[in-house]
């Protein structure tokens, strides 16, 4: 693992966005809300499907980082900001900068865009240790 | 919501009260930090990290949340005041909800065995915005999560309630379908043709309405058809003011028509407004198409 320096740009990570995946990342996180899960009751709410939980872009967001950086990078802090939904069969690509550098610790911006737009944008701070 | 401006104050005012009013007093996480849950999450999230499994586990930062979460159980430790503000943003049609931000700061990882409690504070409450999804509320909560009474991290949720701007319209309520049956199905059949048809009784030359196996003059199961001019006058007649009913828009007037043959049927008296349906009123047949499959008699009203 090379140290980061700002404007590193991390691989990009594509994810399918399965029914399965959204479901799963639902049930996961304990987030039993009906737009994640049920097709019919998430139209009547205004949306053409279901889609993905923010707890489920979370978390997808730190394994972006974690796979990266490898199992001594320890996550300090994410925040995120969701923008165009997470429908099923769509497909999120995560990317990454390294924006700033301090001692051991980097900030990371991400970005996950699908093919409606930007899914997600956000910062992680990751500490990596020695 | 009114589009009163006074009224728009009075309610984002009531909004405002609930700030810095806690969302959820000492929660207690369902489950301590546990394997199970660590896996269940991983293999959603395709993490294949080393650091979530083994002996030394952590859980996932990212699990902050998910140990707060309730599930499909209720929340006993969701405050009355966070109940409250919900309540009152569904009740003004801001029905919907998305989070929208997520913020997170870990402290100190969390591991198998660890006790979760956690108590929640309601941040603020935006002033009404006007998304893609619609206009509502952002409300946003910050939630400090303990392992074992000590800090393990803190987060900030923020949610849109709205009020979806493109609910689909819903379908429209078609009308009660007719009950056909071996007695009246020729009854049917002259409708799709558009015709309306009356039995007629071969034995005594009674005509009778609606359809019936046997004549009601002589008992004579034998009979034909004579199909009606279209000829009619209201002999009787309501008008529906309530209850509404799905495909029904009233007021309207039911109308008892006593057709030119002398037979008399019910149906709705259409073309006229339903103040001005009046018993002896000239009307004449038509045939009107509710939907793909449902064609009815109905009475066209002649007002002189």
């Amino acid at each position: 693992m090379k140290t980061p320096r700002a404007g590193d740009r991390l691989p990009p990570l594509r994810i399918p966005v399965t029914r399965t995946l959204i479901v799963a990342g639902a049930i996961a996180s304990r987030d039993y809300q009906d737009v994640h899960h049920d097709p019919e009751l998430a139209r009547q709410k205004g949306s053409p499907d279901i889609f993905m939980n923010i707890l489920t872009t979370n978390g997808l967001v730190g394994r972006y980082i974690t796979d990266h950086f490898g199992p001594r990078a320890e996550l300090r802090r994410v925040a995120i900001r969701l923008g165009a939904p997470n429908h099923p069969g769509d497909t999120m690509v995560l990317t990454g900068t390294v924006e700033e550098v301090d001692g051991d610790t980097a900030t990371v911006r991400v970005v996950g865009a699908n093919g409606l737009g930007k899914h997600v944008t956000g910062t992680v701070t990751v500490r990596i240790t020695a | 919501m009114s589009g009163e401006p006074q009224v728009q104050e009075e309610f984002e005012a009531r909004l405002k009260a609930y700030e810095g009013r806690p969302a959820a007093a000492t929660g207690v996480g369902r489950d301590p930090v546990n394997e199970p849950m660590i896996r269940h999450w991983c293999e959603a999230m395709g993490d294949t990290s080393p650091a979530y499994t083994g002996p030394d586990a952590i859980a996932p930062p990212t699990m902050l949340q998910a140990w707060t979460m309730a599930g499909l159980t209720r929340r006993p430790e969701r405050t009355a005041a966070y109940d409250e503000l919900l309540t009152l943003l569904d009740e003004s049609g801001h029905d919907a909800v998305v989070a929208t931000d997520c913020d997170q700061e870990y402290l100190r990882p969390l591991r198998p065995g660890d006790e979760i409690t956690f108590d929640s504070v309601i941040e603020s409450v935006s002033d009404r915005k006007t998304t893609k999804l619609g206009a509502g509320y952002f409300v946003t909560t910050r939630t400090d999560i303990r392992a074992g009474g000590e800090l393990a991290g803190t987060h900030r949720f923020r949610i849109l309630k709205y009020a979806p701007a493109h609910r689909p319209s819903r379908p429209a309520e078609r009308r009660p379908r007719p009950v056909v049956n071996r007695d009246n199905a020729g009854f049917w059949e002259g409708v799709t043709r558009h015709e309306l048809l009356i039995q007629r009784c071969t034995a005594c030359g009674t005509l009778r309405f609606p359809w019936l196996p046997g004549c009601n003059g002589c008992g004579s199961p034998d009979w034909d058809t004579v199909e009606a001019s279209g000829e009619g006058t209201v002999y009787s007649y309501v008008v529906l003011h309530h209850p509404p009913f799905p495909a029904f828009e009233p007021p309207y007037a039911v109308g008892l028509i006593e057709l030119a043959e002398g037979v008399r049927i019910v149906s709705n008296v259409v073309g006229v407004p339903y103040d001005k349906v009046r018993i002896g009123m000239p009307v004449r047949l038509e045939f009107r198409r509710y939907d793909e499959e449902l064609v009815l008699p109905v009475f066209q009203g002649v007002t002189p």
